[in-house]
């Protein structure tokens, strides 16, 4: 016979000032089952703890209902104190009266009848509870970090500085991102590669550390604490342990005319390449895609004649390796909107009305100019230059809703860059609002304007055209004197929206984590788990989950790394019991699953394997599901999905949802 | 598929060559235009900044006498009316007080189901699966297309991929045998209705298209909306005054081009309408290539 107790929260006043309490408990104090009842200020409060307890072990209750908030808030708090006093904590349960009820209702006796209900439902529910017990799981201390930019360098840097073996993962010949490519960062105007390069050898040399650059994940199955994941290490044509990184295969190489990725598209690279002086690794390897050996059937070869350690290899293939990991973390980045995204603006067809990152690249000194600011159609030193802090974001009609964040920040300090090579030259801005929330942001944009003479005007533009030689932009100045404004540029410079990458869904996919609708990985909880996300063990980093700056991105870095530090700080974790499981009886049933597997297929986490069953002499008797409980997440779709009831969901299990649902439907006629 | 055709008071008046041209180009085709019965105004500028209800249930007649003719398919080639039409539909389709109202007010059943079409989705529905066999003439010259506002926006109700830069008319033009040029004023304002209230503004804003189609090399404007063709051709005179150098570069509907480059005659396709001589277009015809 179930002795349960009940326990109604006052909250303060969030629950008394619109629910009678009292009542509640008094109420409840008599429904079958039902030993003690009471009601309290604050019932997570220590003395409200002890209060439990202490009722616990008084009146021998078997089960606790516990009237408060969300169980998201505090069941944690109250399955202690229920384990405290001698009981299995999962006999311990949320009547959740405050979130579902007193802050959604007025004061009245509707609210106190629904609170009683709730308690009701919770009450029927503790009668069908189960012993539960953590689920143990081994766990692989080695993190894969997927991305080599700033990111995934933090992340691993922090993973491996802790003790623990890394695998990072770079698809692109160098570690580096777009950090590399940057001018000078704001808001303190440091040189990018600077304070980057150094931290890219760090990787490079560090003992716990294993890079592969110009590599791709090509799938991941398992669970957290022990994925599986294979690699493909594309075919680099070029043996890493020969090649001095000499560069004299590049210098000959006579593929010299394809777009420089690392400069934007405003120069020309080799076909056999590094992607810019202070690679790691510093080691070229071979576009296969452009390289004249492979596309004209063996015709060239010269970088094979010439290399001083015979180290091309044109017979390589890509080969796939197999890794084992406890937890990974994703740092694979973001693209930006080419300027070709714009019609009105020309699609980007003139070459001088140019992206962001192309900005950076001719404000660099590693870039194709020298850090001349230079425009890319004739060389020329532009006089006036327009720059266009919005263009895409936060504009519906281009499907784009959300702010890219950054754009405000970084038009600020081009601007500022170009005003500080060229003192004469004009720069404009047009904005629709200033974002600069940040340490030292506002500061930096009012510089901008106040110190540095960049003429701010707050507005958009509808149409950038050229005429006489002159980029003609129209816009509007929406301030005290509005009036429609054209100004005749030498340049124009459009902060074009940040997106997710082009395969940012097919590696959503392969890792079995959501993103959103823009395909930007979604995390766990927008506030309280920020970096996790709904795979237990993977963790985003960076930008792959929304626009964030280079301060926010190593911030969240350095907290993937600590939620994968403290992952590996066991050599078991333990997970919550909360998980589905496919019933298993004495021979000759075994089980009532029938091997249908529709389970299998509707689980969205690969957690449904499949157990041979056979008598003692080894004969096959039969198939059935199970439930690996290192991977279900108890999100419950198989047990809605099985035909003949084997599945049942541990703490919320079909018998207890129906005794909730009956425990509703029977109320007492009041 | 019979199509119905709304007129609107442009046709018949000031854009009387749109739809002769229209007509004759579709009856070329062997294709029938159904006029509605007794339609009437479509609200036009004027309804919609004084009544709401008005501004629905002047086109909503129109649609409903359509409904009641048993027409699937409207073409409304004049942009404004278009955009009367459709934002009527709009509301009708997606509330029903709205229509329930309306059909009160109309003493007819309404419901706003048939399609209406712009002048581009019919060229190319209709038109275009049989127009190669009827094309005898190449319009070989250079050619500035010209939307405006109300064919290119608001995207909901026009349909059209890229409204910034709309190119539903250039496939016209290339099919009629020219060579649409690649240019920056394609959909910005002639000035609309202020050609009768503030002239003065209209010759200042259609300068500018004038002059930007003129410097990028085109030898004639087309348009598919005769607010459009009035302000750029009746209104020359005053645009050559904002002009450093005046130009005499014609404005023609895009059924007249088409026409042309099925071989009708240019009286039949009103050619000999227009203010601003469009014989430089008529004598393009067999030119040699551009």
């Amino acid at each position: 016979m179930a002795r349960i107790g009940v326990f109604i929260c006052h909250c303060g006043e969030n629950i008394s000032a619109t629910v009678d309490v009292e009542k509640v408990a008094r109420l409840a104090g008599k429904l079958s089952g039902v030993a003690y009842s009471v009601d309290y200020k604050y019932m997570c409060s220590d003395p409200g703890q002890t209060l439990i307890v202490d009722a616990i072990k008084e009146h021998k209750l078997t089960g606790i209902v516990v009237g408060a908030c969300s169980p998201r808030m505090h069941e944690g708090t109250f399955r202690k104190a229920a384990e405290k006093a001698g009981i299995n904590p999962y006999f311990c349960e949320m009547a959740n009266i405050r979130e579902h009820c007193s802050w959604v209702h007025p004061k009245s006796d509707e609210t106190t009848r629904k609170a009683l209900d709730i308690v009701r439902t919770m009450v029927e529910k503790v009668k069908n509870d189960t012993a539960l017990f953590p689920i143990k799981v081994p766990v692989t201390k080695t993190a894969l970090v997927i991305g080599g930019g700033i990111a995934g360098i933090q992340a691993a840097l922090d993973i491996a500085n802790a003790g623990h073996q890394v695998i990072m993962v770079e698809k692109t010949p160098s570690i580096g991102g777009h950090m590399s490519q940057l001018s000078e960062t704001f808001p303190t105007l440091d040189c990018s590669q600077c304070i980057l390069t150094p931290r890219m050898v760090e990787v490079a040399q560090h003992p716990n550390i294993t890079l592969h650059t110009f590599a791709e994940v090509e799938n991941v199955s398992g669970f957290i604490g022990n994925f599986d994941v294979n690699i493909r290490l594309k075919a680099k044509s070029v043996d890493f342990s020969k090649c001095t990184g000499c560069g004299s295969c590049w210098q000959k190489c006579p593929a010299k005319k394809i777009p420089d990725e690392f400069n934007a598209g405003m120069s020309f690279r080799t076909a056999i390449y590094t992607p810019f002086p202070q690679a790691v690794p510093n080691k070229p390897v071979i576009d296969r895609a452009n390289c004249t050996w492979f596309t004209k059937g063996g015709k060239c070869g010269i970088c094979a004649k010439i290399c001083p350690t015979g180290a091309i290899d044109y017979t390589v293939q890509d080969e796939i390796i197999n890794v084992k990991v406890g937890a990974i973390v994703t740092a694979t980045g973001f693209d930006i909107k080419h300027s070709d995204f714009f019609p009105e603006y020309g699609y980007g067809k003139h070459p001088d009305i140019i992206d962001g990152l192309q900005f950076e690249r001719l404000a660099s000194a590693s870039g194709p100019t020298g850090g001349e600011i230079r425009r890319p159609s004739d060389g020329k030193v532009p006089e006036t230059v327009v720059f266009l802090a919005c263009a895409g974001s936060r504009d519906k009609a281009k499907g784009i809703e959300y702010c890219s964040k950054i754009c405000c920040m970084y038009t600020a300090k081009h601007a500022m860059l170009y005003k500080h090579k060229n003192h004469h030259g004009k720069a404009h801005v047009f904005y629709m609002d200033i974002r600069s929330a940040g340490k030292s942001y506002d500061e930096f944009v009012r510089r901008a304007i106040e110190e540095d003479d960049v003429n701010y005007i707050r507005g958009r533009v509808s149409r950038i055209y050229e005429k006489n030689g002159k980029l003609m932009v129209v816009g509007v100045d929406t301030l005290l004197n509005a009036k429609p404004v054209t100004i005749e540029a030498d340049m124009v410079v459009l902060a074009t929206a940040v997106i997710a990458n082009e395969d940012a869904e097919s590696v959503a996919q392969k890792l079995h984590i959501s993103y959103d609708k823009h395909k930007f990985f979604a995390e766990a909880h927008p506030k309280l788990k920020p970096v996790e996300t709904n795979t237990a063990g993977i963790t985003l980093a960076g930008a792959c989950q929304s626009a964030k700056d280079i301060p926010e991105t190593v911030a969240q870095a350095s907290a993937a790394a600590a939620k994968t530090i403290i992952l590996f700080s066991g050599s078991e974790m333990t997970r919550e019991p909360v998980v589905a499981t496919v019933n298993r009886s004495a021979a000759p049933v075994f089980t009532t699953c029938t091997g249908c597997f529709l389970c299998q297929e509707v689980c969205p986490y690969q957690a449904i394997e499949r157990e041979e069953i056979r008598d003692r002499a080894g004969n096959l008797l039969m198939n059935a599901a199970k439930v690996n409980a290192g991977l279900c997440q108890g999100c419950g779709t198989c047990v809605a999905m099985c035909r003949n009831k084997s599945i049942d969901l541990q703490g919320f299990s079909n018998q207890q949802m129906l005794s909730e649902v009956m425990g509703l439907l029977n109320a007492p006629f009041e | 598929m019979r199509v119905g055709y709304y007129p609107g008071c442009s046709l018949q008046g000031s854009g009387r060559e749109y739809s002769e041209s229209l007509l004759a180009v579709a009856e070329k085709c062997g294709i029938v235009l159904e006029e509605i019965n007794d339609w009437n105004c479509c609200g036009a500028s004027a309804a919609h900044s004084l009544n709401h209800d008005l501004s629905v249930a002047l086109p909503a007649r129109t649609l409903a006498l359509a409904e009641k003719q048993g027409l699937e398919q409207i073409l409304v080639p004049c942009a404004a009316c278009f955009s009367r039409l459709a934002t009527a539909q709009q509301e009708l389709v997606s509330s029903e007080p709205m229509r329930s109202k309306i059909s009160d007010y109309l003493e007819m059943p309404v419901k706003g189901s048939a399609r209406i079409l712009t002048v581009f989705e019919f060229l190319q529905e209709h038109i275009f699966p049989v127009a190669d066999q009827y094309i005898v003439n190449k319009l070989n010259h250079k050619t500035a297309c010209y939307y405006g506002c109300l064919l290119s926006r608001p995207k909901d109700l026009t349909r059209l991929e890229y409204p910034e830069d709309p190119m539903e008319m250039e496939a016209v033009m290339e099919k009629a045998g020219a060579t649409p040029i690649d240019w920056a004023f394609k959909t910005e304002c002639c000035g609309a209705g202020l050609s009768v209230s503030r002239t003065d503004i209209v010759a200042k804003l259609s300068a500018k298209i004038v002059e930007d189609a003129v410097s990028r090399g085109a030898e004639s404007i087309v348009v598919a909306c005769p607010m459009c063709q009035m302000n750029l051709d009746l209104r020359r005179k005053e645009i050559n005054k904002q002009m450093d150098q005046g130009s005499d570069i014609p404005v023609m509907f895009v059924t007249q081009a088409l026409g042309l480059s099925m071989g009708l005659s240019a009286d039949k396709l009103g050619l000999n309408r227009h203010f601003v001589s469009t014989g430089k277009v008529v004598s393009c015809v067999g030119r040699k290539e551009v």
